[in-house]
């Protein structure tokens, strides 16, 4: 620069350049012709926000908003940015840094205010500082109650049971109840006790996949013989890692993947996981057929469905 | 405008006539709030010049775009999981059973007049704001900006990043559509996974079992008040830590522990900042008008017992969902009680572990290197191997696991089995990392051994004098290129000193010269 000095009067140095200071030339090397692109970026820019306007005016296509606008606010931006890096005085310039620290006296002095202040007022009074620090601590501790306890109720018995009982008639999701005829061997479909529209959770707890495995009985392993009349097996649909329904069925294989975390269970094996992160076999509902030819729960589920949790043995 | 900063309003009239009406409303508020001196010193702040720069101004941007997209947002969702039947103008899901969290969110998207536009907006905004934060914090890293003094507002960042996760995760879940809903339904699994209280915190999370019909109403809470007001305070408290700390810069000509060296606040750096908010806003408005982003009612609404394939959360839940899937199936039963290690290990412990070694960094370096002093000049990557191993040992780490969210996925498109891609990303999650760590810092002494490493690589034209002997002289590769060879000289003030300033004797006038 030209001419620099500073004013004692102020830290902050009253400094001035002339027009030739190098520090203040443009980058660009054409200014002129850098100044006619940038007008022209704002010119569109300014065209874009129009365009938006006119679009939402006349109820254009909802893609056009964006597009208008986003090209204007693109080019307007590249615009001013442009400008401040090639139009405005290119620098370097600098500023010094100041430390953090203060003087060792300004140190120590609030060190000492602290230390002897705090330290002599709780110090002396140590009945006071006990009293008022158990208050404060309880008070802390029974703020928390209604911040965690009001939030909602004990879990209970509601993760260990669910709404299928003895003679449960096993519906579909409309409500019809599912008839030994119904399906085809290798059909699917997904399966809730009577009333399960009824309960609150129904849905999610109950809802077991009912499979056809053959056209007569069979046992998925040992000790589950009459489980499965007629070649239909039910399992809880919620996967045993996390909770997803058991949603595809690998017909071939006999297999129901989880489409979260890809782990499979055996149909034809009472539910065993043969891959992935499950670690338990999908619970099996054991089924009967009665008089009319409706399929009806023999009982209830012998386990928690779903995913593991501490209470869960 | 300094010489009126501690004078009486009455003495210095005739100065800031000098200035127009802008210097007599510079000056009254001066006598009443004290700007002057704190003002141009603000004016006059230095910002280095980098690239890398930039990372956290993309985070900063993104959410002031989130925040105004959010609220018009609000003005027409329903936080409510009661069940309405749809009638809105999208026809394949007229007359369904949906809730109105869902209802709500389809029509905003499509009866509401740049309705689609802001929530794409939104979603993209977000993807962005979690991505330019994740860079940000590399970039961090890798110089060693989070060194003394600036442990703090790296530990503020790594917060930052940790609620931008996780309320990405609620803000995507709330509108109820198929593949949310099997979200939430993993949230309250895992949260289940927690040794000893995790059915009770379950249970107070979502106000009963799962699903139930509060969940909706918490995160919308969770998302539009209580993570946005710790997110703006601790955005807050980083830029205050910025100004107060002032920026790292790379070591270069001129450029000391001491000092500073940049462009000015006003007026460089505030024209290259506002015009990058909109560039910024821009990219985010053409993604939302022209790329797709999370199609809910292509999903439908979430039914507990429905499903749909190849879900996968948001890229920034992908690491955890990658690590679900690999991790085995290890659960532990004993006395009674049942530690669904499979959920808790992938779920819980990894984020903890990977965040917490994040938080600690600064620390553990500190501890290693013994090193306890102030650093202003920031760390060339390749001249810290260790640290920059190190990085490349997480990042990889973290790719890996990002990849295992996808092995269904993988699977199908190379047809191949998946129980061979499950084994594969379980080796290469340990391997990668392991192969990382040397690889980077043979790297690193590589680009060491590389004299004028780094630089940009400047063309030399060569001569032949008449006698026909060859000189080769390094030439300028664009006008920019001598920039950094000028001495750093402290911001001037811009204008022309008064005739009657004593202390200005040797001022011909100055001139504006920006434009």
């Amino acid at each position: 620069m030209s001419s620099t000095h500073d004013e004692q009067r102020t830290p902050v140095a009253i400094t001035t350049a002339t027009a030739e200071d190098p520090h203040m030339q443009p980058l660009a090397r054409n200014p002129e012709r850098t100044e006619r692109i940038i007008a022209l970026m704002m010119v569109l820019g300014l065209a874009g926000f129009v365009g938006f306007g006119v679009a939402y005016w006349f109820n254009a296509d909802p893609w056009v908003y964006g597009a208008t606008i986003g090209a204007g606010a693109v080019l307007l931006g590249a615009g001013i940015t442009a400008w401040g890096k090639y139009l405005m005085p290119k620098g370097p310039f600098v500023e010094e840094r100041h430390d953090m620290a203060g003087t060792p006296e300004e140190r120590e002095a609030f060190a000492a205010a602290v230390v002897q202040r705090g330290g002599g007022v709780l110090g002396r009074r140590k009945l006071l500082l006990g009293t008022a620090g158990a208050g404060l601590g309880v008070f802390g501790v029974v703020s928390l109650f209604p911040l965690i306890r009001s939030l909602g109720p004990l879990p209970g018995k509601t993760l260990t049971e669910t709404d299928w009982k003895k003679g449960s008639y096993l519906v579909d999701q409309t409500g019809r109840p599912i008839k030994t005829s119904d399906i085809a061997v290798g059909g699917v479909v997904t399966v809730f006790p009577k009333g399960y529209q009824d309960t609150e959770n129904g849905q999610a707890i109950d809802q077991t996949i009912l499979i056809r495995l053959s056209t007569t009985d069979v046992t998925t392993r040992k000790g589950r013989e009459n489980w499965s009349p007629a070649g239909y097996v039910a399992y809880s649909k919620l996967c045993t890692h996390l909770g997803c329904p058991v949603g595809l069925y690998e017909q071939q294989l006999q297999l129901l993947v989880c489409p979260c975390h890809q782990s499979m269970f055996n149909v034809a094996d009472g539910g065993y996981p043969t891959f992935g992160p499950a670690p338990r076999p999908l619970p099996q509902l054991p089924l009967y057929v009665d008089g009319r030819g409706y399929l009806r729960a023999r009982a209830g589920y012998d386990q928690p469905v779903g995913p593991g949790y501490w209470e869960r043995s | 405008m300094t010489t009126t900063a501690s004078t009486p309003s009455s003495s210095s009239d005739a100065k800031k006539e000098a200035f127009g009406p802008v210097g007599k409303v510079l000056g009254e508020l001066d006598d009443r709030l004290g700007i002057a001196k704190g003002g141009r010193s603000l004016m006059d702040k230095i910002f280095p010049d980098h690239w890398s720069f930039m990372l956290g101004e993309i985070a900063l941007y993104s959410f002031v775009i989130l925040l105004a997209t959010g609220v018009f947002l609000t003005l027409f969702y329903v936080p409510s999981q009661a069940l309405v039947v749809y009638h809105g103008s999208y026809a394949p899901l007229r007359g369904q059973h949906v809730t109105e969290a869902f209802a709500s969110s389809v029509n905003l998207s499509f009866a509401v007049r740049c309705g689609m536009l802001m929530r794409q907006m939104h979603h993209w905004a977000c993807d962005i704001f979690v991505g330019a934060i994740v860079i940000h914090m590399a970039r961090v890293f890798f110089t060693g900006a989070f060194r003394k003094p600036r442990e703090l507002n790296y530990t503020i960042g790594v917060i930052l990043l940790i609620l931008a996760i996780g309320n990405g995760f609620v803000g995507y879940s709330l509108p109820d559509d198929l593949v949310s809903g099997t979200g939430i339904r993993i949230a309250f699994s895992i949260t289940e996974s927690v040794p000893l209280v995790g059915s009770y915190l379950a249970f107070f999370l979502f106000g009963g079992n799962f699903p139930g019909t509060d969940i909706i109403p918490r995160f919308f809470v969770i998302h539009v008040l209580i993570i946005p007001l710790i997110i703006l305070g601790l955005v807050s408290a980083h830029l205050f830590l910025l100004v107060r700390q002032k920026h790292t810069q790379f070591p270069g000509k001129g450029r000391t522990e001491k000092n500073v060296v940049g462009a000015p606040m006003i007026p460089v750096f505030a024209a290259k900042a506002t015009g990058f908010l909109f560039i910024v806003l821009g990219v985010t408005a053409l993604l939302g008008a022209l790329a797709q982003i999370n199609p809910i009612w292509l999903f439908g609404p979430y039914e507990a017992s429905r499903i749909s394939y190849a879900v996968q959360p948001d890229w920034y839940m992908g690491w955890l969902d990658g690590a679900l899937r690999i991790w085995p199936a290890w659960q532990l039963t004993a006395f009674g009680h049942n530690i669904p290690l499979e959920v808790f290990l992938p779920a819980a412990v990894l984020p903890g572990v990977v965040f917490g070694i994040c938080l600690a960094w600064p620390g553990i370096e500190r501890a290693v290197t013994k090193d306890n002093a102030t650093h202003n000049l920031l760390d060339f990557p390749r001249n810290r191997p260790r640290r920059t191993a190190a990085g490349a040992v997480m990042l990889s780490f973290l790719m890996m696991l990002f990849i295992a969210s996808s092995t269904d996925v993988l699977a199908n498109y190379f047809k191949i089995s998946l129980n061979i891609v499950l084994w594969a990303m379980r080796i290469l999650v340990i391997l990668v990392p392991l192969l990382a760590y040397p690889i980077t810092l043979r790297i690193c002494k590589e680009l060491q051994a590389v004299p004028e490493g780094g630089k940009r690589k400047k063309p030399n034209v060569v001569l032949r004098s008449a006698e026909g002997a060859y000189t080769t002289v390094p030439v300028e590769t664009r006008p920019g290129d001598g920039h950094h060879e000028l001495e750093a000289e402290p911001v001037p003030t811009f204008i022309d000193l008064d005739e009657d300033d004593s202390t200005d004797d040797t001022d011909e006038g100055v001139r504006r010269v920006d434009r």
